[in-house]
């Protein structure tokens, strides 16, 4: 219970910080406040988009579905459902895998740091380690009755 | 678990609120006050080649200019490898700002204060590579910053430069000079002092440059 709350605080946290980068991607926010980072850089690269979609809405999509999922799997009758165990599991990894690939981009390729994006790669790595710790403590037994 | 969601709310409300308060703290403008009458320093642009080049061309260009940025991009990387590299031609950087263009001579002033440092051709690859800048509309001080830490800029010595307009009036400068000269718009080119006139390619230059070497000869 504990681990899926945590998820869903962090998904939050992540959903905010996606939101804030695509305000600005899409031009609502002027500039982005990143301190000694290289946050504009970063965030007007040819990286920062995927097959024409920002990077940052792809993160806005990838916390609210974990948000969401997470806050299903906190009610009652789901708490101790492997389906959504799984479903968290698949989730995070699918976001700690593009997550590598974009830290690995800004280190390799643009040689550039962008503060808000190493704060979503840890707020998702987390997340990741989380649901994987709640998929391994979630027997497959648990699962409700039909 | 009522606990939890009260958590949630004020997470939400909280972040919300740094996040807005954040993005409404907007950096200093950049210049558009009337920029001093041109301060004879006697500099007369970045050059790039070698002196004992037969040929010398002067590039008159705005930072801003879509053209430009296509030159600079695409058939700069041709020219410096063709000719100037080789020896045959050097190039020498003129700044044009074009009134129409907002943001321009910030961008000019940030090149300015790149080459004080002695990475003003780091700057210009940086500002005509990522030149998504020039269409956004948005105040680019602090992306030019980031430009400014790529290229391993002292961001203080930056700062302090661009700040103060320390070169504006070389700026203003170069904008008389090339007016004097005759140039209209950008990208313009002078051959050994002479207005070039063919098109703005690798191709036409090498062309050019082939030809008056032999003459020159």
């Amino acid at each position: 219970m504990i681990r899926r709350q945590a998820i869903v605080v962090l998904a939050l946290v992540g959903l905010l910080v996606a939101t804030y980068l695509w305000l600005y991607k899409i031009g609502v926010l002027g500039e982005l406040q990143c301190g000694t980072g290289s946050c504009e850089y970063v965030q007007t690269s040819p990286y920062a988009d995927v097959l024409g979609i920002p990077v940052a809405f792809l993160g806005v999509l990838g916390y609210l579905a974990l948000f969401v999922l997470g806050l299903v799997g906190l009610q009652p009758r789901f708490v101790a459902d492997r389906r959504v165990a799984l479903s968290l599991a698949a989730l995070a990894t699918l976001g700690f895998a593009f997550t590598l690939y974009l830290t690995a981009i800004e280190l390799f390729v643009l040689h550039a740091i962008c503060r808000w994006c190493v704060g979503s790669a840890v707020i998702m790595t987390a997340i990741w380690g989380l649901a994987l710790m709640g998929l391994a403590r979630t027997p497959s037994a648990a699962a409700p009755p039909r | 678990m009522n606990r939890f969601y009260l958590l949630l709310v004020a997470v939400a409300l909280i972040g919300g609120g740094v996040l807005w308060f954040g993005s409404r703290r907007q950096p200093a403008p950049p210049a558009t006050a009337p920029i001093p009458i041109a301060a004879a320093d006697g500099f007369h642009g970045f050059t790039l080649g070698s002196d004992s080049a037969k040929v010398e061309v002067t590039e008159y260009s705005d930072f801003e200019c879509p053209f430009c940025a296509s030159f600079a991009t695409v058939q700069m990387p041709v020219i410096r490898q063709q000719l100037i590299t080789t020896g045959k031609v050097r190039w020498r950087y003129r700044d044009f700002p074009l009134p129409v263009h907002q943001y321009s001579r910030y961008a000019a002033l940030a090149a300015q204060c790149a080459g004080e440092q002695g990475k003003f051709w780091e700057m210009h690859d940086q500002l005509f590579s990522n030149h998504q800048w020039a269409q956004t509309g948005k105040n680019p001080a602090s992306l030019f910053r980031d430009f400014a830490r790529t290229i391993g800029l002292d961001i203080d010595k930056y700062d302090a430069c661009v700040d103060g307009q320390r070169y504006a009036g070389r700026i203003q400068a170069s904008v008389q000079e090339g007016e004097a000269l005759g140039v209209r718009g950008t990208p313009s080119f002078f051959v050994g002092g002479q207005l070039f006139q063919g098109r703005a390619t690798s191709d036409d230059f090498k062309a050019l440059f082939d030809s008056l070497s032999k003459t020159r000869k």
